[in-house]
């Protein structure tokens, strides 16, 4: 699910990091957009059953593109402007609980 | 205690739409502390989305009416309007009390005057296999062609009804995208029934509207998309990640379509999530099949500090909401004694006369485009909770056995205990109680509204005690 | 005019639906009665905790009635999940009661003591810091111990509410829902016609009031003086995280599905079910003082829901003097006795006896209290 730049000359010169993968974004991206230009096609997985899920909506009301973004779980893609550098990953089930980072 | 100071404002003016953009730049001008907060970045709404950073080419191809957001989002930009983007509300109080999120972190306002321009959402539109990758609302494949510049690559299939999937489908192919189909649910008789209300789509603006929606529909006759009528029993299945094939029955024959996307429609209605939080009373509108905040003709609502404007009060557009903002405006205005009563009087009979220049087709729209009953009442397997993974079938055993309505199916079930706070199934939940509770929609309740609104999280929370 | 339905229980809630389910199951023809969709339902506002450390204190009865009821809950939780095929997600192991301070600690050891001292057969100990880091090891560096009861469990308050009104329906009882009561009619040979708000009138032999607050008013024509008054109880809760938390606590609920609740308040606020920042944020506070990783959890939800309180705190279980057939019951705790309601108070009540609920909990004891 692939989508294309229709602008004629977008400038891709920053990146985020999808799980290690760089790409690019142009100006006004969201980290949704930015992924969906690059073909990903799961951004997620529920925390019920495991099922696959993208965006949906993709104007922050049905928080289907929950993502770990720069540490922090299930943000919004569709609602979080890229910024160069950005780490993200997809969001696998429900949030971790963090035992590891407890004192 | 640590709760923050609250900031003092004249109007605290929720969502930077056509209708956010008319409130707050009319009264911001007229010399009020306005502050406008929006969850997105920048000004616009869904309508004019991206409309400060798409390139000319973008926006020449999104059409006049994308365009003509330019000038009043820079009249916004040019107002001593206090303008808070990225920034979330997550608690009103009826007192006008604000509870706000933005990079600042959490902060609190009171606004004498409070005006709700939140705009519209997308009616849910679950059938099965809604819930896979790939499947969007059209809406939001719009939102990103506006915002990012993108198109979808492969296959498009566009289902359901509605002026925004033809819309988006003659964009499609303005952009050069070909591989488009377009499975209307509507059925050829609607046409028939809409006629009633074809004379007075014919007055005011309403000709323009019309000739706008035979241009849209010529242009994809003459690039030749596929486009089908009454279309019935949508399913979409997926093989891969990627590899959708939309199911459906046309003329009582099977039918299947590959897509690579899939975008779904079935009308817009207002986005109540906060005058219902806010228990403004609500009334359920037949025609716009959505319940609507009650309004007097000032758009106050039944909340003496609260006005609702444009789309949220009901949907009319973004030239019709422009203008509804500044007659909220124009209502606080002299409210507050700044305008002389034979002037707002003249002000706002002036307005209300754009307003129904703009609402002169929309009876006819609303009744072509109805959503068929079953559109909100989908087959069993259906996840009408995407978040719980709720199914219509599930909803509809707990209704057969004694939950008395939506809330109780969420206490039940789960379904709207999700993170959207039943935002997407809320609208079902209350069509399947309607229809297996044998009551009228304007007398099933709907899904009770919590705090926080937006995301807060439990530390945030936390950091205000103590 | 039929004799109706062999027992009528006006109120669907936690308490006259364990009552109506344990009566339909003794053979009895049983109808529920519940309003609509938006009833003030404690059910809504609780948190789930069969709990017993700490209950009952100067009340023996109230304590032994309790622990029965926290011994009866297995078996309550099997019987549903077999009859309706749901599970109310009971869950035993120990409940923990945190303590953040010194006078914490203290307190906990003299309600231990109490405990002992009042023969409640039921095992308390104290846990200090270590003990408890293997049982919870999630938690902050201010948590110095808790007491951990053995028989103190959880439920899911809504879900065992839901198998209750199945298993009712599955044992041919009726339910019936918005059917809100306004009045009760005693008639003349016995038995009862029931006014509903919507202009129907169903006859019953024997009825139950369970309606909550409702009952204050309804118990008033049958001549039973039922002092009520409401507190609102604030809940929050996150999503779901991944399971770090396998005790019920006083504070903090983990769910099956992940969510963690933190509560609740206790505010004399009326009949609103309404929220504050202020109770919120501390009912935040104290869930990451107790597990710090939790501050980052989203907050999904906060809400109010209405507790009914008698003037004593204690439940009521009686009968109408003058009109035989017709009893009351109330209480706040409608998780933690609900094993009791349905096992045992229900087949009774179907019998037209009160069984063996205490006879130190009759409403006549607050017509000799000085207000």
């Amino acid at each position: 699910m692939r989508f294309r730049r229709i602008d004629p000359a977008p400038s891709l010169a920053h990146q985020i990091h999808f799980e290690g993968t760089p790409i690019p974004f142009a100006e006004g991206d969201t980290v949704a957009g930015a992924l969906l230009a690059a073909g990903i096609g799961t951004f997620r997985t529920t925390p019920v059953t495991g099922a696959p899920r993208a965006p949906y909506c993709l104007m922050g009301s049905c928080f289907d593109c929950l993502m770990r973004i720069d540490g922090a779980e299930n943000r919004r893609a569709c609602m979080t402007p890229a910024s160069n550098g950005m780490r993200v990953e997809r969001a696998r089930g429900p949030r971790p609980a963090g035992e590891e980072r407890m004192p | 205690m640590t709760l923050p100071a609250t900031a003092q404002w004249d109007a605290i003016v929720v969502g930077t739409g056509p209708a956010g953009i008319g409130g707050a730049t009319a009264l911001a001008e007229a010399g009020l502390r306005v502050l406008a907060v929006d969850e997105a970045p920048s000004p616009g709404g869904q309508i004019w989305r991206g409309i400060e950073t798409a390139p000319p080419s973008r926006a020449a191809l999104l059409g006049p009416e994308y365009q003509a957001g330019h000038d009043p989002v820079a009249r916004l930009r040019a107002s001593p309007a206090t303008l808070s983007f990225a920034t979330a509300l997550w608690r009103a109080e009826p007192d006008g009390t604000v509870w706000l999120r933005g990079a600042q972190g959490i902060s609190r306002h009171q606004g004498r005057h409070l005006l709700l321009a939140t705009g519209a959402m997308e009616r849910p539109a679950p059938c099965p296999g809604w819930d896979h990758p790939g499947v969007t609302t059209a809406g939001g494949l719009q939102i990103l062609l506006k915002r990012e510049g993108l198109l979808p690559e492969g296959p498009l299939v566009l289902a359901g009804t509605g002026p925004l999937l033809y819309l988006y489908a003659a964009q499609c192919v303005a952009a050069g995208k070909h591989d488009v189909t377009l499975l209307d649910s509507c059925a050829p008789s609607a046409a028939l029934s809409a006629l009633a209300h074809l004379p007075r789509a014919l007055t005011g603006h309403g000709p323009r509207y019309l000739a706008k929606g035979l241009g849209l529909l010529l242009a994809l006759r003459r690039k030749g998309i596929s486009h089908h009528l009454g279309v019935r029993g949508l399913r979409i299945l997926s093989g891969t990640e990627t590899a959708l094939t939309v199911h459906c029955r046309i003329g009582g024959r099977d039918r299947h379509f590959p897509a690579a996307h899939v975008g779904l429609h079935e009308g817009v209605i207002p986005e109540t999530h906060l005058s219902r939080a806010l228990a403004c009373a609500h009334v359920w509108s037949p025609r716009a099949q959505a319940f609507l905040p009650q309004r007097d003709p000032g758009l106050r609502s039944s909340l003496a500090r609260v006005f609702v404007a444009g789309d949220a009060g009901g949907i009319g557009g973004a030239q019709s909401a422009l203008f509804e903002g500044q007659l909220a405006a124009c209502a606080i205005l002299h409210s507050d004694g700044r305008i002389p009563d034979a002037e707002a009087r003249r002000r706002m009979q002036a307005l209300r006369r754009e307003i129904a220049k703009h609402a002169a087709p929309r009876p006819f729209l609303d009744r072509w485009y109805r959503p068929r009953a079953e559109v909100l009442r989908p087959p069993d397997e259906t996840l009408v909770c995407r978040c719980e993974e709720v199914s219509a079938g599930a909803i509809r055993e707990a209704l057969r056995s004694g939950a008395a309505g939506p809330n109780q199916i969420k206490a039940f079930l789960r379904s709207g205990m999700g993170p959207c706070q039943g935002r997407t199934c809320g609208p079902v939940l209350h069509a399947l109680s309607a229809e297996l509770l044998g009551r009228g929609p304007g007398e099933t309740p709907v899904l009770t509204c919590r705090d926080p609104l937006r995301p807060v999280s439990v530390g945030e929370f936390a950091a205000l005690d103590s | 005019m039929t004799a109706g339905h062999d027992l009528a229980v006006i109120g669907g809630g936690l308490i006259g639906a364990a009552i109506a389910w344990g009566a339909a199951r003794s053979g009895a023809d049983v109808l529920l009665l519940d309003e609509g969709d938006i009833a003030l339902r404690a059910a809504r506002g609780n948190f789930g905790l069969v709990w017993l450390q700490g209950k009952g204190l100067g009340h023996p009865d109230y304590m032994h009635w309790s622990i029965r009821a926290g011994r009866l809950w297995p078996e309550l939780a099997r019987l549903l999940t077999e009859e309706t095929g749901i599970d109310p997600e009971w869950r035993g192991g120990g409940g923990l009661n945190f303590c953040l301070s010194e006078a914490d600690l203290a307190a906990r050891r003299e309600m231990i003591a109490r405990t002992a001292d009042a023969g409640g057969e039921i095992d308390i100990r104290l846990l200090d810091r270590a003990e408890l880091r293997a049982l919870a090891p999630g938690i902050g560096p201010e948590v110095l111990g808790a007491s951990l009861s053995d028989l103190d469990g959880e439920a899911n308050p809504l879900l065992t509410l839901r198998a209750f009104h199945t298993g009712v329906q599955r044992q041919g009882g009726t339910l019936r829902s918005n059917s809100r009561v306004q009045s009760l009619h005693p008639m003349a040979g016995g038995g009862f016609r029931i006014g509903l708000a919507d202009g129907a009138e169903l006859p019953a032999q024997r009825l139950v009031l369970a309606a909550g607050l409702g009952s204050e008013t309804l118990a008033a024509q049958l001549g039973l003086t039922l002092p009520l008054r409401p507190e609102r109880g604030q809940i929050v809760v996150t999503e779901r995280v991944a399971p770090f938390l396998h005790h019920p606590t006083n504070t903090i609920r983990q769910t099956r599905d992940g969510t963690v609740l933190l509560g609740s308040s206790h505010e004399d606020v009326g009949f609103s079910t309404g929220t504050d920042i202020a109770t919120i944020a501390r009912l935040c506070n104290t869930g990451a003082r107790l597990f710090p990783a939790l501050a980052e959890a989203r907050l999904m939800r906060a809400w109010g829901a209405v507790r009914i309180l008698t003037p004593d705190g204690l439940p009521v279980y009686d009968g109408a003097p003058d009109h035989p057939g017709a009893f009351v019951v109330t209480c706040h705790s409608g998780v933690t006795l609900a094993s009791v309601h349905a096992l045992d108070l229900g087949p009774a009540l179907a019998r037209g006896r009160l069984g063996p609920a205490p006879q130190t909990m009759r409403s006549s004891r607050f017509a000799l209290s000085p207000d």
